[in-house]
């Protein structure tokens, strides 16, 4: 079966494709659910694949139990909730039953911080990446766009071992041509500069990035634009290399900072001895609300014009 | 193996296991010991295909011991079957060991899951037997779940799963010793009536004493004859069976005991494996 190249659609339908692909290919992928699959966007896998869709109904802990016995038989399981509830719902069934066990479960939670919008506090997960980022040797993923959920979930098939995916389930701009190559632990540089390094992640957050970095432009200050895309492993090599040449590093993540992507960043240069001005554009230590994207992302202050006020702020200093 | 031959194993088993434990000083010598009639049935033809040589042979039943402190009864029966050599057995819980308290599928030839945190591992044979299904190879799934750990509600979501799917190449056995942690089940919280809650959820439940083979025998194989649902067979045991001073103690679950009193218990015959 011919990849996805159609990218304007839905990141959750490039989800599903992809998934439908590798399946195609594959009689190992298998697709689990708890009541979300027209959310996710996999009712047409189970419309093709039938018995290797499972829905296993209101029952999150179960599911994540349930992909890590199918992983004991050699399945390839990719099983998918709100990311409210695949970290902290799930974690102890994740941690254990999959990754402590050493499976090869690929969780993917939805609706990544702000993304939830109307479901407001209960379903806004700041804190998924925190969790996973405890789990050892787990792959954390954000996508960015449709292009980038098709490259990175091939990845995850690829990779043997537990994976995690903060799937944005909406459309997003496109920032990547369908041909593009995605690997676990590479970021994206977009935009070169010499003044300040933007790393952003998720599709929410790198809009508000690349808008920044237009602003920031306007005022004479060229911006680096990274886009993270692999949490866990970092990319360690360009991030420390845009890093040294700016000196200036400001991370912006649909998450909280402590324990997120701005924790990760500022580990790997301190560990390298790095020193950079920092500026930390995500949420910090609230939980979650209701309102429409634009609100909530200027309630949690993740907009361009805020990142661009933290970057002009940190070249002042 | 006869009853006899089945019996005789299992004392081999229960001795090896307690000295097992004995050689450390401590472990969970309570649920350990109440299954060791349940994994001598089960390892002595009731699972097929199994194969010491090739522990991950792709058409084996599996078992998942969802009650995963019983480590140190698994280990007994699985050396004494070839899995790895009798001598681990004087290893539990030393730093490096093949043999954690808590089963895992990463350390242990011949562990399908890994086991420990409580409630998960009926989930997890859901994912097996399901699995075999998809793959229509014929594969049994076996579980092994404490009554304790019945109150984890994961158990029930699983249960509800496994009975929406039909999966009857699942077989679930409820090690019924009565007793945890805090005191007897029925203090702590108890779970009677335990054969109509399963039944409830749709499963095709039995009831056998889990120290006597014909019982077991009786329970396996009406089972077996019963197609598209979940089996449960809920096994009436004593925890801490055969070492008088622990049997049907409270305080078996986790429990302080001496070489000595192992040695005395089998009046000086010691395992050749036992350094």
């Amino acid at each position: 079966m011919a990849e996805v190249k159609d990218m304007d659609i839905e990141m959750r339908q490039a989800y599903c494709r992809t998934l439908m692909e590798l399946a195609a290919e594959d009689p190992r992928v298998v697709v689990l659910e708890a009541d979300l699959m027209k959310a996710s966007g996999t009712m047409p896998f189970k419309d093709a694949f039938g018995k290797r869709a499972i829905d296993v109904g209101v029952a999150e802990a179960d599911m994540v139990g349930i992909a890590s016995g199918l992983s004991v038989q050699g399945f390839i399981p990719f099983a998918a909730t709100f990311g409210c509830f695949a970290a902290r719902r799930t974690f102890d069934q994740f941690f254990i039953s999959s990754n402590y066990a050493k499976l090869n479960v690929k969780l993917t939670g939805t609706d990544p911080g702000v993304s939830a919008v109307y479901n407001g506090g209960t379903h806004m997960p700041f804190e998924d990446i925190g969790l996973m980022r405890m789990i050892p040797d787990l792959v954390i993923l954000e996508p960015s766009d449709a292009a980038s959920v098709c490259g990175l979930v091939r990845e995850m098939y690829k990779h043997q071992g537990c994976c995690y995916l903060r799937l944005h389930r909406k459309k997003s701009p496109a920032i990547y041509g369908p041909d593009e190559k995605f690997e676990i632990g590479k970021a994206k540089l977009l935009k070169d500069g010499n003044d300040v390094t933007l790393i952003g992640l998720g599709a929410v957050m790198m809009q508000e990035v690349l808008k920044a970095a237009g602003l920031l432009e306007k005022e004479g200050i060229n911006a680096t634009v990274i886009d993270a895309l692999s949490v866990k492993p970092l990319d360690r090599d360009l991030i420390l290399a845009k890093a040294r040449e700016t000196g200036v590093v400001v991370t912006c993540e649909n998450h909280q900072v402590d324990g997120g992507l701005g924790m990760a960043v500022t580990k790997l240069l301190a560990d390298e001895n790095v020193f950079c001005r920092m500026g930390y554009i995500g949420v910090q230590d609230r939980f979650g609300q209701v309102g429409n994207l634009d609100y909530l992302v200027k309630a949690y202050n993740l907009s361009a014009d805020d990142i661009c006020a933290k970057a002009k702020s940190l070249l002042k200093k | 193996m006869n009853e006899n031959e089945l019996k005789a194993f299992a004392a081999e088993a229960r001795k090896n296991c307690l000295f097992c434990i004995g050689s450390l000083g401590v472990g969970h010598v309570g649920g350990a010991l109440s299954i060791i009639e349940i994994l001598t049935y089960l390892y002595n033809g009731e699972m097929r295909n199994l194969d010491p040589k090739n522990p991950r042979r792709e058409d084996r039943d599996m078992l998942v011991v969802s009650k995963g402190h019983s480590g140190p009864a698994l280990y007994a029966v699985l050396a004494m079957q070839g899995f790895f050599p009798m001598e681990w057995l004087d290893t539990l819980n030393r730093g490096g060991t093949r043999l954690p308290s808590h089963c895992d599928r990463n350390q242990t030839p011949g562990i399908d899951m890994s086991t420990g945190s409580l409630g998960q591992g009926l989930s997890a044979a859901c994912g097996i037997a399901y699995g075999a299904k998809l793959k229509e190879n014929g594969q049994r799934c076996y579980c092994i779940i404490g009554d304790g750990e019945t109150q984890e509600g994961q158990n029930w979501e699983a249960a509800m799963f496994a009975a929406a799917k039909g999966l009857d190449n699942l077989i679930t056995i409820t090690d019924y010793n009565k007793l945890q942690i805090d005191g007897t089940v029925e203090q702590v919280v108890g779970i009677e009536d335990i054969e109509a809650k399963w039944k409830a959820f749709g499963w095709d439940v039995y009831r056998a004493d889990g120290h006597d083979f014909k019982a077991l025998e009786k329970a396996f194989d009406a089972a077996h004859k019963v197609d598209g649902k979940p089996k449960m067979i809920i096994c009436d045991t004593i925890k801490g069976k055969g070492f008088p001073r622990l049997e049907g103690q409270v305080g078996s679950h986790n429990a302080n005991i001496t070489l000595d009193e192992v040695k005395e218990l089998y009046k000086g015959e010691v395992p050749a494996w036992l350094k």
